[in-house]
């Protein structure tokens, strides 16, 4: 895990400089800039989607379906982070209660 | 260097960051909590934090181990995840024109907040001091927190039954949210959750997430050089 810690410790930082270091042309590249910018969109929509649809190998829909429908409402109204994470989790919690 | 900032302009600026620097911040206790969860010790949740700081990298590799993911595709998905602080360190370093020693340092608080918070300054010393507060504010909370919610997270037992596997998803889809409002980002994103999906019965967990990193590659290179559609 320690080994796991430092290398994404490494690697972001250096992403993070690399940045503050080229040449701003880089980013001329529209292909390079296109992508770059797809990226974070679909690594996150696959984290959530595999968070909480999937439970090992197999695809299961519990009470974390509820929480990500309550997510979704409260980003639709604006909520802020903190209500919109907590609010999920109390979600999932009460059903998983009854 | 430009010339120095007024003082009311300036205390405008750090006021703001500092306001960032709280609702981020507080956000921190919730990686703390999960990271704890997902099996790591309060000490490895401290570190992520004071050591990769950015946010959304934090969470993905402590989703995919939580998930019982190879540490090795945890810290894939971070680092792709940290490519776009390399797009923001490309568009400020020309406003923040930091050298050196500073550079090195500044580099380390370069993050969505921080970065938000400078782009669209006038001068270089506003944006300096846009992106040094907000850094630095959300940098100083967002550990604090993690040390909290990493110790608020021990002191629970099952973690399903305060509902954190569910917080997890929320926290992502909150990331996310905000650059849904492009239609391209939701054709990116929609395809992404399909396919990520699909490789969940027949792929070791961890790599659908990486997978659905190829269909940015792939939706990037399909769409024109304009990159209208």
């Amino acid at each position: 895990m320690w080994l796991a810690i430092i290398v994404a410790a490494v690697g972001c930082y250096a992403l993070k400089l690399a940045g503050l270091s080229l040449p701003e042309r880089v980013l001329h590249n529209p292909l390079v800039e296109r992508v770059a910018d797809f990226i974070p969109v679909a690594l996150l929509a696959a984290l959530v989607v595999v968070q909480v649809w999937s439970d090992g190998p197999s695809l299961t829909v519990d009470a974390r379906t509820a929480g990500l429908a309550f997510a979704f409402v409260a980003l639709l109204l604006r909520a802020p982070f903190l209500v919109v994470v907590i609010g999920a989790a109390v979600v999932a919690a009460l059903i998983r209660l009854v | 260097m430009t010339a120095p900032l007024p003082l009311a302009e300036r205390s405008g600026i750090i006021r703001d960051g500092v306001a960032v620097g709280i609702a981020t911040g507080t956000y921190g206790i919730s990686f703390g909590a999960v990271a704890v969860t997902a099996g790591l010790s309060v000490f490895q949740a401290c570190a992520l934090s004071l050591l990769v700081f950015t946010g959304a990298s934090q969470f993905a590799l402590v989703g995919v181990i939580a998930a019982g993911g190879a540490p090795i595709s945890g810290v894939l998905t971070a680092i792709l995840l940290g490519t776009r602080n390399t797009l923001y360190g490309l568009r400020l370093a020309p406003l923040l024109q930091f050298t050196g020693l500073r550079r090195a340092a500044a580099a380390q608080i370069l993050i969505d907040e921080s970065t938000a918070m400078a782009v669209n300054r006038g001068s270089t010393s506003a944006a300096r001091v846009g992106f040094l507060s907000t850094g630095l504010a959300v940098f100083v909370l967002w550990n604090a927190a993690t040390l909290a919610g990493a110790l608020a997270g021990t002191a629970i037992g099952d973690p399903r039954a305060f509902g954190l596997d569910a917080a997890v998803g929320a926290a992502f889809l909150a990331l996310l949210w905000p650059r849904l409002s492009d239609r391209r980002n939701q054709v990116v994103a929609v395809c992404a959750g399909a396919v990520a999906l699909g490789l969940v019965p027949v792929t070791a967990a961890g790599v659908p997430v990486l997978a659905a990193g190829g269909v940015a590659l792939l939706v990037g290179v399909l769409t024109g050089p304009q990159g209208e559609r």
